[in-house]
């Protein structure tokens, strides 16, 4: 069987090139949207709650980390919910000219 | 129903290009707000390729926690002030921040209830730990200050950096001894002064540099998502991590540009606030006094004017002046006059702040232009109406090399014909610095509240139609 590739190694692959992308992507951003592109980060920053679902969602590992889990969920949720919104709120009162 | 670890993979590689696809779509107002449908489309799948998954066998947490979160963040984000934003970007960064702490310490135990660390996966929970505790108390702080809970001065003492770099060694070191020796101890200590790091950071910068900080606890919170990422090998946190934090890195980078300084200046600079000394030239204009004038002057000037530029700062959003600004827009475009906005990078407390509070006001976005568009402009401009900035607006960026805030690229209010500057009072803007435009000949200040000013100037033009 070949060598296989250590996971830590593809891991960082992505990042690397996830960054290239957020370079380009951000760089596009209209200035004027810069308040929105925050609030929207912020929401999709929310993604630790999928390491959080992972830490409360399994009873073997005890009620204590549970409850941990449990407070990660409610405060990354907060961020996805809250941060969607807002910027929906944000982006719906920019308009052109009649 | 239980997905396997390849078709979880799958979901995710989904919801990351939806993300990508959300972020591109802000390229443009118009087609922005099916970006953040992309976004909201993106976390669903996320969530419930999560849920589907293997690892997750106990919902009720999960549930209580997600019904928590939506109901909280639907009622904040429903309720809050447009003026009100930068607070709550604040707080919800020291969410995510002490969320990806809470995941860090979580993970730990977890991995350690089946027997699976090593010092590899120490180290990536410590990075995690680390970034999200920084963030965390960081944002906690930037809110003190934006929400005036905390003096918005910067906060200074003698070998405050010397202190940092200590409480930064010992982190580190304690950083490598968990990762060693899997010690609980030092993982709770290290995560005690990365908290402690992350206010000792952020109280000497000052209330004027708000932007830069904002900006900054966005790139933090995205790296401890990413690191968070790397701990439980997820490559949609990796993803997504990365993506917010170049977005925070490029946003600091641009609002620095945008005062000509660099972030190791704001980082460890502190600028602002301390009374700021009278430069040369400040003292001399001082000499010449400064010429005031009624509503109606103004009133007077603009109904005739060809074209009005109206600057706005942060003191038109203490104010909520951007309602009255709108119905001025209206009664001078109805007697054929152009207005426009001119908007500075750092104008407000965090990027493209001053952009949201027009667009609140239902001022379309056509007529509101950056910096960079409308400087050329200033010389054919009848009238320019300052509102609550100031800073941005001072000559003495390019005129005055003694000037802390030389070298910043400015609005070129003052070369416009006539410029009126609506003050409360003859106080410095938050550079501490004297603005060398209040002495140009051609410019007036008129006294008193923004939005009671531009509700005076209004009444008039309305009185004085015909």
């Amino acid at each position: 069987m070949p060598e296989a590739l250590d996971p830590s190694l593809v891991a960082l692959y992505v990042f690397v090139l996830a960054c290239f992308i957020g370079y380009w992507v951000i760089w596009g951003v209209t200035p004027s949207l810069h308040t929105p592109l925050v609030a929207l980060t912020n929401a999709i920053s929310g993604i630790v709650l999928v390491g959080a679902l992972l830490v409360a969602g399994d009873p073997e590992s005890g009620i204590l980390v549970q409850l941990i889990g449990f407070v990660a969920v409610l405060l990354a949720s907060i961020n996805v919910f809250g941060g969607f919104l807002v910027t929906h709120r944000m982006l719906s009162m920019f308009k052109k000219k009649k | 129903m239980d997905l396997s670890v390849n078709q979880q993979a799958v979901a995710y590689l989904v919801s990351a290009v939806l993300f990508i696809l959300g972020l591109k779509g802000l390229t443009h107002p118009a087609t922005a707000r099916r970006g953040n449908l992309y976004g909201m489309l993106g976390m669903l799948i996320a969530i419930v390729a999560t849920l589907l998954g293997r690892e997750v066998q106990s919902y009720g947490f999960i549930i209580a926690g997600i019904a928590g979160g939506a109901v909280i963040g639907g009622i904040v984000a429903m309720r809050i002030q447009m003026t009100a934003m930068p607070q709550l970007v604040a707080a919800l960064h020291s969410f995510v921040g002490l969320a990806a702490v809470l995941v860090g310490i979580g993970t730990f135990f977890h991995k350690q209830a089946g027997g699976l660390l090593n010092p590899l996966l120490m180290g990536e929970i410590s990075a995690g730990v680390v970034i999200g505790a920084i963030t965390f108390t960081g944002s906690v702080i930037a809110f003190g200050k934006l929400q005036g809970l905390l003096s918005g001065a910067p906060v200074k003492f003698k070998g405050q950096h010397l202190l940092n770099a200590l409480i930064g060694a010992a982190a580190v070191a304690l950083a490598v001894h968990f990762a060693m020796t899997g010690s609980l101890l030092s993982l709770l200590l290290m995560t005690l002064l990365a908290l402690t790091i992350g206010v000792t950071l952020i109280i000497p910068i000052g209330g004027a540099d708000m932007p830069v900080i904002i900006s900054m606890l966005n790139s933090y919170s995205g790296w401890a998502a990413a690191a968070t990422g790397f701990t439980l090998h997820n490559n949609l946190l990796i993803i997504v991590g990365a993506l917010v934090g170049c977005s925070g890195a490029i946003l600091s980078f641009i609002m620095c540009k945008a005062m000509n300084r660099s972030i190791i200046n704001v980082v460890f600079g502190g600028f602002g606030s301390d009374g700021g000394s009278a430069d040369s030239a400040g003292a001399q204009a001082a000499e010449k006094g400064v010429k005031s004038a009624a509503v109606e002057d103004a009133v007077y000037w603009m109904e005739d004017a060809g074209r009005v530029i109206i600057v706005p700062g942060y003191g038109m959003a203490v104010a909520q002046a951007q309602h009255a600004l709108k119905e001025l827009m209206e009664l001078l475009t109805a007697r054929g006059v152009e207005v426009k906005f001119g908007i500075h990078p750092v104008a407000g407390r965090m990027p493209g702040h001053m952009n949201v509070l027009l667009a609140e006001a239902d001022i379309p976005y056509d007529q509101v232009l950056e910096m960079d568009e409308i400087n050329s402009e200033f010389p054919s401009t009848d009238v320019v109406l300052v509102v609550g900035a100031n800073d941005v607006v001072n000559p003495a960026a390019k005129e005055d090399p003694s000037s802390p805030i030389y070298g910043m690229p400015i609005l070129e209010a003052g070369r416009a014909r006539q410029v009126y500057f609506l003050k409360r009072s003859m106080r410095p803007g938050y550079s501490g610095v004297d603005n060398l435009l209040f002495y140009q000949d051609n410019t007036y200040l008129v006294f008193g509240d923004a939005k009671d000013t531009i509700e005076g100037m209004n009444a008039a033009l309305k009185g004085g139609g015909h």
